[in-house]
């Protein structure tokens, strides 16, 4: 049995298709990158298993079809997003965005401020008061307050000066050395995602074109296909 | 001059109970009435403000509520003061002439027709919203003026006063007594509600829905509780306000009604504990002074809108504390 399991997914944005057949498959606790380059349908491909976007095709969570749960119902089987664009909730504080979200499990807003000890010294400050970075922290921790089995990243490290992403990089290796929660990287740094993760799963244009353990992903490969 | 909102909520609270007392001294027993009425209006603000300053939700028909509660009173009231049974299909009741029960009732039937309203209303946002909240009121206000059994459009007298255990309600100040520590009770439920994991989410529904279901959160489900509550919270204010003129009448589901009670907010702050408080202090102040001098004191209430509006987004609170948002 496997933990997610996406088979042929197809999906549209109203008439025009976004996705013709994505496959990948994860086990839990596995760190997958999902690579690609702009606009192949990455985020797209993580709209659909979040049921943020209507798809077709094979999506179980436990052998559990999401496609008959609405996106809420997703989140409470375990599936925590960091949306590309933080999107925090501006108006409310760092404490207040993280309350929000809890649900009851081993991460709490301590355990969340442990990771990332900034969110901890700004928890009265307004999410919208905060740098890109700190919001991206607070995206990241929002999802965990989730208690999700498995974590999407989506371009978490977009846009950020260098140490900042060296610290959300940092987490994220914590967070596969420490918990047992599976993740689903998209990200831009091949070096970073490498290094990071057990798997890959490249798409362009809307098909899952490579598939296969971190090893077996060559300068050639990544060069074909994602272009660095 | 910047003030600490939490000094200007107590100094608010203090003032609408000391005012009472003080009319009471000097034997100004039309101060009382005015100053209930005040209390009575920012306790249905308050039901509005959840929805509307929490969970950014306009509605344009919360006279609805009002209009339950005041019917829920006026019916129940009538059956026994007429002696007369009040056939419901399944039972029949002579009615009652205690507040208590009349209130649980007025919240009870407030909630249900909210829960029901809702399931619909709710789909909709925007300007839909605005005016599909509006329809269902209107749709009260004509059945009420067609209603003869209960007036129609003349209304409901009620001769005497409900009861309260252990209380004289016909004394004003006793009166004002009971609705001040029931806003008080619902003051401190909207400010332990806005703090909590649930005011949160509303809150954060508000801002953007598709990410409060990304944390596995349902904005209806968020919405409609919230829906509910207020609606229960305006239908009691409904009910108190029946007893406070002793009357009922289609004027109470009116949309004049539904626009004053959204008045009373921006005026007072949007989203903010005592906006609807402070808006209906001003409110009834502005009624009582400029409507004694002209009829159409409601211009200078639409003048004091537009500076509002136009320079005080925070709205009375809002220009005291510096901070224009709620939420800051």
């Amino acid at each position: 049995m496997s933990f997610l399991t996406v088979e042929g997914l197809t999906a549209t944005y109203g008439s025009s298709q976004a996705l013709f057949g994505v496959d990948l498959t994860m086990a839990e606790g596995e760190v997958t990158a999902l690579m690609g380059r702009n606009g192949m349908g990455k985020t797209t491909t993580v709209k659909a298993i979040c049921r943020m976007i209507r798809s077709e095709g094979k999506l179980t969570l436990d052998d559990v079809s999401l496609h008959d749960l609405p996106s809420y119902k997703v989140a409470r089987r375990g599936v925590g997003l960091v949306p590309e664009g933080r999107r925090c909730f501006a108006g409310l504080t760092v404490r207040e965005n993280l309350t929000a979200a809890a649900r009851p499990g081993a991460w709490t807003l301590q355990t969340v401020c442990a990771l990332f000890p900034r969110l901890g010294e700004r928890e009265n400050q307004r999410a919208a008061s905060l740098s890109g970075g700190e919001q991206q922290m607070l995206a990241i921790g929002r999802a965990l307050m989730t208690n999700p089995r498995l974590l999407i990243l989506d371009e978490a490290t977009e846009g950020l000066a260098p140490i900042i992403r060296e610290e959300i990089w940092a987490a994220i290796r914590k967070l596969k050395a420490e918990t047992g929660v599976a993740i689903l990287l998209i990200d831009k740094s091949v070096k970073e995602l490498s290094s990071v993760s057990d798997k890959a799963v490249i798409v362009e244009k809307g098909r899952s074109v490579w598939s296969g353990s971190i090893a077996e992903l060559t300068p050639e490969i990544s060069e074909k296909y994602v272009g660095v | 001059m910047r003030l600490n909102e939490t000094y200007i909520n107590a100094a608010v609270l203090i003032g609408l109970l000391v005012v009472p007392l003080w009319a009471v001294m000097v034997d100004e027993p039309f101060t009382i009435t005015l100053a209930t009425k005040a209390v009575i209006l920012a306790l249905a603000a308050v039901g509005l403000n959840l929805i509307l300053g929490i969970g950014g939700m306009v509605s344009f028909g919360h006279a609805l509520f009002f209009g339950l509660g005041g019917y829920a009173m006026g019916i129940l009231a009538y059956h026994a003061q007429t002696f007369t049974m009040l056939d419901l299909g399944l039972f029949s009741t002579g009615g009652t002439k205690m507040m208590p029960i009349i209130w649980l009732v007025a919240i009870a039937v407030s909630a249900v027709i909210a829960f029901l309203m809702g399931q619909l209303v709710l789909r909709t946002g925007g300007v839909y919203f605005i005016m599909i909240t509006l329809a269902f009121a209107q749709m009260f206000y004509y059945f009420s003026i067609s209603w003869s059994q209960y007036g129609g459009e003349d209304g409901l007298s009620i001769y005497v006063r409900n009861e309260f255990p252990g209380l004289n309600t016909l004394d004003p100040i006793q009166f004002f007594g009971i609705c001040f520590a029931i806003l008080c009770v619902v003051l401190l439920l909207f400010s332990r509600l806005q703090t909590s994991p649930f005011g949160l989410a509303l809150n954060a529904t508000r801002q953007t829905a598709k990410r409060v279901e990304t944390v596995g959160l349902n904005p209806m489900h968020l919405k409609l509780v919230a829906f509910v509550l207020s609606g229960a919270i305006t239908g009691l204010a409904g009910a108190m306000f029946a007893d406070l003129n002793r009357f009922v009448s289609p004027t109470m589901f009116s949309w004049h009604l539904s626009g004053e009670l959204i008045i009373l907010i921006i005026i007072g702050g949007v989203g903010r504990l005592m906006g609807p408080v402070i808006g209906a202090c001003i409110f009834v102040v502005l009624e009582h002074f400029l409507g004694g001098l002209t009829t159409y004191w409601h211009i200078f209430l639409g003048l004091i809108m537009l500076a509002i509006v136009f320079f005080a987004r925070g709205g009375v609170i809002g220009l005291l504390t510096g901070k224009e948002g709620a939420h800051v």
